[in-house]
């Protein structure tokens, strides 16, 4: 799409997008391209010399049993987040969505949780968890006779985290469902009724398809989010750990990097990362286009 | 619904406030923990109702912080915070609506490797490139600034891509009629454009509030110096530092501080909050 | 006011295509031109060509007798109504009306004495406070016109002004501009493809038909002597039946097998087209039409038929004649109502 009528000026464009420019440039193509060439090198430990290695870093990552760890600890990690999301925020959505009465109040309910910064969130999970003062931890104790210790049990601190991160971005996804499922015409939903189904029929033949674009969009940004948005989660909640239990990919690229020093590593621990989101990206922005053209 | 089935519309109902509940229960939690002293909260169970030391402890976490890890004051780290966003949300706000009007009002040379050098930063969010983005930044001496915490957040192809958006569906004519009454493009810009974008620019702001408000890791880095933590950062900072005996009640009153400015921001400008969640994402 | 005139006025986009093939105008001041054609013909491409809004390929536009080709729109002094009415929608009728003149620099005292004196003209003065969507069509329109008007400019340029309006609506605001431009005696050219709204306002019009001008004349010239096949089917309701036909060997035209037009004086055998008017036709004479649908109107009655060789015709009868379908009607063409036209070049020939 393009405007008909332009401005015809020489540099005053120029000067309206040269800020943008330059800050991206600073900030996203320099260090971008750093990133790459920083993959290349090996410093050795004592920080005297950096060598230029090819993708030696890269063929150490992939012998390194730890990374594999990592990697498999963010596919669970964010397969979790990303099934168990999409499914109490739909839920939620499909329930508010059927109340006429009191849908707008439930709403001003339900998305205030996106605002809480996910670190502050890691905090909030946390104390509830707390293996001595954490009511919830407390309760499993004593009325379930369940211990549960995220400090000490690496399991249990994945499934924490999920927890953390699924409330995160439970709004997120709860409003665009609800805005998929308010923007279904309502005459189908009526049609259907008229040809005789029920509404658990009605939901599974005719919303649950119609909505499946918006679900699957959400998919997309719940993996993002998962891989990448979590990190103040993880950091305030578990810092990756016990032993490595909740450290995934992204934060292994920050305690490589700042904590282990290991900067050729990281580097190359990030290309792999920036691989992924351009791969997601793309897989996003196709899809949409093609639900464009339809 | 299309039929009447009550039972159903209950049992909706009952599942949305159970959800209700189940959301606010940690808040809940973290409220009643900041109005207790701090022994109370160190006696499992901890207490389910709100306390006497509300204003006690919020007091104590405003004037004089938490003593066992920094011992400021949070309301330097408040004010860090609300700078932070701020700066984010204007800075960002400003340079993309005027790279989105040359974009779309201009033709001149390089326009659309302009346009695609925006759009490619969608796929680098700053966890992605945060060691390399910070010898930047360490490099040009931002490291505890305002500037350093500011800047390499505001490039935004979203906000660009927003206002493009908007630009593209304002009619042609107002740019024609606005020609024949005599504005030049800055004119145009600043009379016509911009105030018809209001309702653009508050829905970015709210977003992009909350966005910047919300920033841990990247403050993380490029401070070391506590003057300029940020509210969100002092609350994690105080909740895993090793200690035998927290004080809770300080610990969680900060936290309802950290959370209190997006979250009011969210309640009271819903309707803009939802506007920009839904459009920068089409 | 002002004189306008276009010499050769050409626009081509990026060189092959030529939307606009040469166009020489003179208008005369005060005088109101209707630029008229089917959509895609250019007529809307000349208008903003006129306005400054579209660069000018070749040729040359002159206001007043300077030529403008590279003038800005806003010093080429004229104003413009645009279909969609183009107001600012956060700025208040007053502001909207009064934007050009403040980027003008004029005084507060003299804006306001000309937005009150154009408000009053146009009946909108209750309505100088509000925004143009708390307004009704035929308001915004006239806040448009409103906008227009202030700027005292030597020209209107009206795009499809009326095009958004509904049917009752078209008709009062038709007359209304037309009176104002009377009364204000401003010189206008006014764009549509509405042949009602061209034949009642022009002074003279300009039929437009792929880029280049058909016709030029008063409504009146163009109604009675079209010049070209295209300009004789776009003017006129309903269209003007067309008869393909060759000249027989007495100079009359052959029609339904039988000579029956006045003599023509065109060399027998030539390939003709006739074209006449459904108004002009009656009952009684030698053409005879098998009716297949009858359309009654109240005033008139139109009358959809075939000929013996399987050409239609329409023919317009007064409301009280209601043939029915399946009927045969004898009808004949007055004298002087037959329009001829060389099929090959599709130019006017004369009449009989």
């Amino acid at each position: 799409m393009e405007k008909r009528v332009t401005f015809d000026e020489k540099t005053l464009p120029y000067l309206l997008v040269l800020p943008q420019i330059v800050i991206t440039l600073v900030f996203f193509f320099w260090p971008s391209a750093q990133m790459i060439w920083q993959s290349m090198l090996l410093e050795d430990a004592f920080g005297g010399n950096t060598r230029f290695v090819w993708f030696e870093n890269f063929a150490h990552l992939f012998q390194d049993p730890a990374y594999y760890r990592s990697a498999a600890i963010t596919a669970v990690f964010s397969g979790a987040v990303a099934v168990l999301g999409l499914a109490l925020s739909l839920l939620l959505a499909v329930m508010a969505d059927r109340v006429i009465k009191g849908a707008t109040a439930y709403k001003a309910f339900l998305v205030w949780p996106y605002a809480v910064a996910p670190a502050v969130v890691g905090v909030l999970w946390g104390f509830l968890f707390n293996p001595s003062v954490g009511i919830v931890a407390w309760a499993l104790r004593n009325l379930f006779g369940y211990e549960f210790n995220y400090v000490l049990n690496g399991g249990q601190a994945l499934v924490l985290v999920v927890f953390a991160a699924v409330w995160s971005q439970i709004s997120y996804n709860f409003l665009f469902f609800l805005a998929g499922l308010q923007s279904i015409p309502r005459s189908l939903i009526e049609a259907a009724a008229i040809d005789g189904a029920g509404p658990g029929r009605r939901f599974w033949t005719i919303i649950f398809p119609l909505l499946s674009p918006t679900g699957f969009f959400l998919l997309v940004v719940n993996v993002i989010y998962a891989f990448f948005g979590t990190f103040g989660v993880v950091d305030a909640l578990t810092k990756g750990g016990p032993a490595k239990a909740t450290e995934i990919l992204v934060f292994k690229v920050y305690n490589d990097g700042f904590r282990g020093q290991d900067l050729g590593g990281s580097a190359a621990q990030s290309a792999i990362l920036m691989a992924i989101v351009i791969l997601l990206t793309v897989v996003q922005f196709r899809f949409i286009e093609r639900k464009v053209h339809y | 619904m299309v039929e009447n089935r009550p039972w159903l519309t209950a049992f909706s109902h009952l599942v949305v406030i159970l959800g209700v509940l189940i959301i606010a229960f940690p808040v809940w939690m973290t409220f009643v923990a900041s109005t207790h002293d701090a022994s109370t909260m160190l006696r499992s169970p901890v207490p389910l109702l709100p306390g006497p030391y509300l204003i006690q402890n919020y007091k104590e976490i405003l004037f004089q912080g938490y003593a066992r890890t920094s011992g400021i004051p949070l309301t330097i780290a408040l004010m860090n915070s609300m700078i932070m966003a701020l700066g984010i949300c204007i800075g960002k706000i400003l340079i993309s609506i005027t790279a989105a009007f040359a974009i779309v009002y201009f033709r001149f040379p390089f326009r659309m490797a302009a346009f695609w050098a925006i759009f490619v930063t969608l796929m680098l969010p700053v966890e992605v490139r945060i060691v390399p983005t910070y010898g930047v930044v360490a490099g040009l001496g931002m490291i505890n600034s305002y500037s350093g915490l500011i800047i390499p957040l505001i490039a935004s192809a979203t906000a660009t891509f927003l206002f493009r958006q908007f630009f593209l569906s304002v009619p042609d004519e107002l740019a024609e009629a606005s020609r024949v009454d005599g504005a030049g493009p800055m004119r145009f810009f600043v009379d016509i454009l911009l105030p018809m974008s209001r309702t653009t620019i508050a829905a970015l702001f709210v977003i992009q509030f909350i966005y910047g408000w919300n920033q841990y890791l990247w403050p993380l880095l490029v401070t070391n110096h506590e003057s300029f933590y940020t509210a969100v950062m002092v609350v994690a900072r105080q909740a895993t530092a090793v200690d035998a005996t927290p004080s809770w009640n300080l610990i969680m009153a900060a936290a309802m501080l950290a959370m209190l400015p997006p979250v009011l921001v969210v309640v009271f400008m819903q309707r803009q909050f939802v506007r920009g969640l839904v459009e920068t994402e089409k | 006011m002002a004189t306008v005139s276009m010499r050769g006025v050409r626009k081509s986009y990026g060189g092959a295509l030529e939307v606009i093939q040469g166009i020489d105008m003179e208008i005369a001041d005060g005088e109101f031109i209707v630029i008229v054609g089917p959509s895609g013909c250019g007529k809307s491409t000349l208008l903003r060509m006129v306005a400054g809004l579209e660069k000018i390929t070749g040729g040359e536009i002159a206001i007043d007798s300077r030529v403008v080709n590279n003038l800005e729109p806003k010093d080429r002094d004229i104003a413009m109504v645009f279909q969609n009415y183009a107001l600012y929608p956060h700025m208040s009728v007053y502001e909207n009306m009064s934007y050009g003149l403040r980027i003008r620099g004029m005084s507060k005292t003299e804006i306001d004495e000309r937005v009150k004196r154009a408000a009053g003209i146009l009946e909108i003065g209750q309505y100088l406070d509000r925004k143009p969507r708390q307004l009704s069509g035929g308001q915004r329109q006239r806040v448009a016109m409103g906008r227009a008007i202030v700027r005292e400019p030597k020209a209107f340029l009206f795009d499809e002004p009326l095009s958004n309006l509904d049917a009752k609506l078209r008709v009062q605001m038709r007359v209304e501009i037309k009176k104002l431009q009377r009364q204000l005696g401003v010189t206008s050219i006014y764009v549509t493809h509405d042949q009602v709204e061209a034949m009642t306002m022009a002074d003279r019009l300009i039929v437009m038909n792929k880029g280049v001008a058909e016709q030029i004349g008063t409504p009146i010239e163009v109604y009675a002597a079209p010049s070209t096949l295209f300009v004789a089917g776009f003017i006129g309701s309903p269209a003007m039946n067309f008869l393909e036909t060759r000249v027989s060997s007495d100079g009359r035209l052959a029609i339904d097998g039988a000579a029956l037009s006045p003599k023509t004086g065109l060399d027998p055998g030539r390939a003709v087209t006739v074209g006449i008017r459904p108004e002009h036709l009656a009952t009684g004479g030698g053409l005879d039409v098998q009716v297949e649908l009858v359309e009654l109107l109240g005033a008139d009655t139109l009358v959809h038929g075939r000929l013996s060789d399987g050409k239609s015709l329409v023919v317009r009868l007064p409301g009280n004649q209601v043939p029915t379908a399946g009927d045969r009607l004898p009808v004949q063409a007055y004298d002087g109502a037959w329009h001829l036209f060389d099929t090959e070049t599709g130019k006017r020939l004369g009449t009989a």
